[in-house]
């Protein structure tokens, strides 16, 4: 047969697609089936967070960061109330420290669920994102019952978190703690030896530690390049230094160690949330300090100070002394962290957030190049991109 | 902790003393301020120097002081993995000083510049592809500068007879109330409505 010579073109992918994790607008430039170039539009969820956080107070903040990496808001919020406790210079009670945590990585295993199974589904398999998202369903009822919202739930809070954990909920997420193992058990059945499944990711968007530090990457998509580095464990917040878990590391850094550094890590956070629920300690959950934090419901009824405090909080909210910082947290994603400059007025001055999806998407040219147009798919699956904290 | 900081932070000065102008750690965090035409060197030192190795360019970030003589900060936040630690590097710059691009020295820098030109309105010389990032396609003016509105200058409406999405200049039905919470005399600020951006703005 004689050769025919196949034009250059290129194909706009997204920003309605479904394999787009939102909504992501790729040129894809291509030469047959192989991808020569991919120029990544993002912004089409840009909602402007920074600035709006700058015309509101620091506790108006907190729901901002729900939204911006919708999977797993709770580490969000996390960052956001460290940043501003480490210029207040206040330490929340130990107690709060543990609700956060647990609830941290509750987030995690939230994120990771969602992920593996996402990115699963991008590449062929349908079941495991059905089994996953009855596990999401259970631990967002968890998040319901401690906030009362499943999804956003601003339950940390500058000095702690909003409120105790309700009677017999750490019974019941150690009874789903006892469960779940089996259910991480039936997915990796389904897909760490599938066939199908390591042909799609086996190889497939490989990048070297190197290429990995250089493109500004963490997370989990750091280790599975390679590299040892989990800030829970090298730069501990608040109780991490007394966890007792394990940082999965990969060696090659394809689509495949990715998901299966993911997998591993469903399992540290399990062991996590379990040893936080055997070591909670009583006490309270929230700051003692009424310039800081709120003060109780029941106080309030009968202390006519408790209830100036309470209104000025709510109005004025609480002011942070000028100075400025740059706080990070390992968000499932990778390192999550906040740059804040307060002036000293009850406003941030400027509330840079920097989030791992955004360094990580700006690797997609580089993964992408020379692989086939389905491999595009798989490589932005594997990376665990979520709009909302990219666009910010 | 803050004292081996600050004594990294004195090595560095030490080593680049044309270029670093001052050294200090505020709450914990070594911050170093350098000249803007120095950026690509000191990055390149911070990079590669045994005692620094901070190959993570983490985070590139604008901030506006408008009261300054140079009113934009261009803030680099780094990270060494081998010596776990973080530095922050400052560079100050107006509206027409462009700030020599870092992607030669690391290439996360490429959209966190174009994020800082987009919000800020700050050029970087010398970067391969200086487009806008997060706004919208045609966007005008800079939307983080702390003289944009927050309601931003134009809004969006379907036009049924036009069959397309128009621009429109943005009309409140009800008027943004901005508290002052710095005088004890509580009351409204007047407030800063949009108007048409100011000549010589929102070009670009």
């Amino acid at each position: 047969m004689a050769e025919t010579h196949i034009k250059n073109y290129s194909i706009n992918f997204g920003p309605q697609h479904p394999a787009a994790h939102g909504v992501l607008r790729m040129i894809l430039e291509m030469d047959g089936e192989i991808i020569e170039r991919a120029d990544s539009h993002i912004g089409l969820l840009h909602r402007g967070t920074e600035k709006l956080i700058e015309h509101k107070t620091y506790a108006q903040a907190t729901p901002y960061f729900d939204r911006l990496d919708y999977v797993s808001p709770q580490n969000q919020e996390h960052v956001f109330v460290l940043a501003a406790e480490k210029l207040l210079g206040i330490e929340v009670p130990e107690r709060g420290q543990y609700v956060r945590v647990l609830f941290a990585e509750l987030g995690r295993l939230l994120n990771h669920l969602f992920s593996t199974t996402a990115y699963a589904m991008d590449i062929g398999a349908m079941t495991p994102m059905l089994w996953a998202m009855e596990e999401r369903e259970l631990l967002m009822e968890f998040c319901e019952r401690v906030s009362g919202a499943r999804l956003h739930m601003n339950y940390f809070r500058i000095g702690g978190v909003s409120r105790d954990l309700p009677e017999g909920l750490s019974d019941d997420i150690w009874a789903w703690t006892e469960r779940f193992p089996q259910v991480v058990k039936d997915i990796e059945t389904l897909l760490d030896e599938n066939r199908i499944f390591k042909q799609r990711s086996v190889d497939i968007g490989v990048i070297s530690a190197e290429d990995a530090l250089d493109w500004g990457y963490s997370g989990p998509n750091l280790r599975a390049a390679g590299v040892p580095w989990d800030l829970r464990k090298a730069q501990p917040y608040d109780v991490y230094a007394k966890m007792d878990f394990d940082v999965p590391v990969g060696k090659h850094g394809d689509c495949y160690e990715r998901y299966l550094v993911r997998m591993a890590e469903i399992r540290e956070s399990l062991k996590i949330v379990r040893q936080c629920l055997n070591e909670m300690p009583s006490g309270p959950v929230q700051l003692d300090d009424r310039k800081a934090s709120p003060p109780p419901r029941a106080e309030m009824k009968s202390s006519m100070e408790a209830l100036i405090h309470h209104f000025k909080l709510f109005s004025e909210g609480v002011r942070i002394p000028a100075g400025e910082t740059y706080t990070a947290v390992e968000a499932p994603k990778g390192e999550m962290a906040v740059y804040l400059v307060s002036d000293g007025t009850n406003k941030p001055y400027r509330c840079k957030i920097r989030t791992p999806g955004f360094a990580h998407l700006q690797s997609m040219d580089l993964l992408s190049r020379g692989h086939m147009l389905a491999d595009a798919v798989a490589n932005l699956g594997s990376l665990d991109v979520v709009f909302g904290e990219i666009d910010r | 902790m803050d004292l081996a900081l600050q004594d990294l932070g004195d090595l560095i000065a030490a080593a680049l003393p044309q270029e670093v102008q001052g050294v200090e750690v505020p709450s914990g965090e070594l911050t170093v301020r350098v000249q803007r035409t120095a950026v690509v060197k000191v990055l390149t030192y911070l990079r590669d120097d045994p005692l620094c190795q901070f190959k993570q360019l983490m985070d590139v970030c604008g901030a506006d002081y408008p009261e300054r003589e140079y009113r934009f900060e261009v803030v680099y936040n780094l990270l060494s993995l081998t010596h776990n630690a973080r530095i922050r590097v400052k560079v100050d710059t107006d509206e027409t000083m462009p700030v020599p691009s870092v992607t030669n020295v690391f290439s996360s820098a490429n959209w966190y510049e174009r994020e800082v030109w987009d919000m800020y309105g700050v050029h970087f010389s010398d970067h391969p592809d200086l487009r806008r990032i997060l706004s919208d396609y045609g966007f005008e003016g800079h939307a983080l500068r702390k003289d944009f509105p927050l309601t931003g200058y134009v809004e969006l409406r379907y036009d049924d007879e036009q069959k397309r999405v128009v621009y429109e200049p943005v009309k409140l039905s009800q008027e943004l109330r901005n508290f002052d919470f710095l005088s004890p005399w509580e009351g409204l600020l007047p407030e800063k409505t949009a108007e048409a951006p100011p000549k010589g703005e929102g070009t670009a």
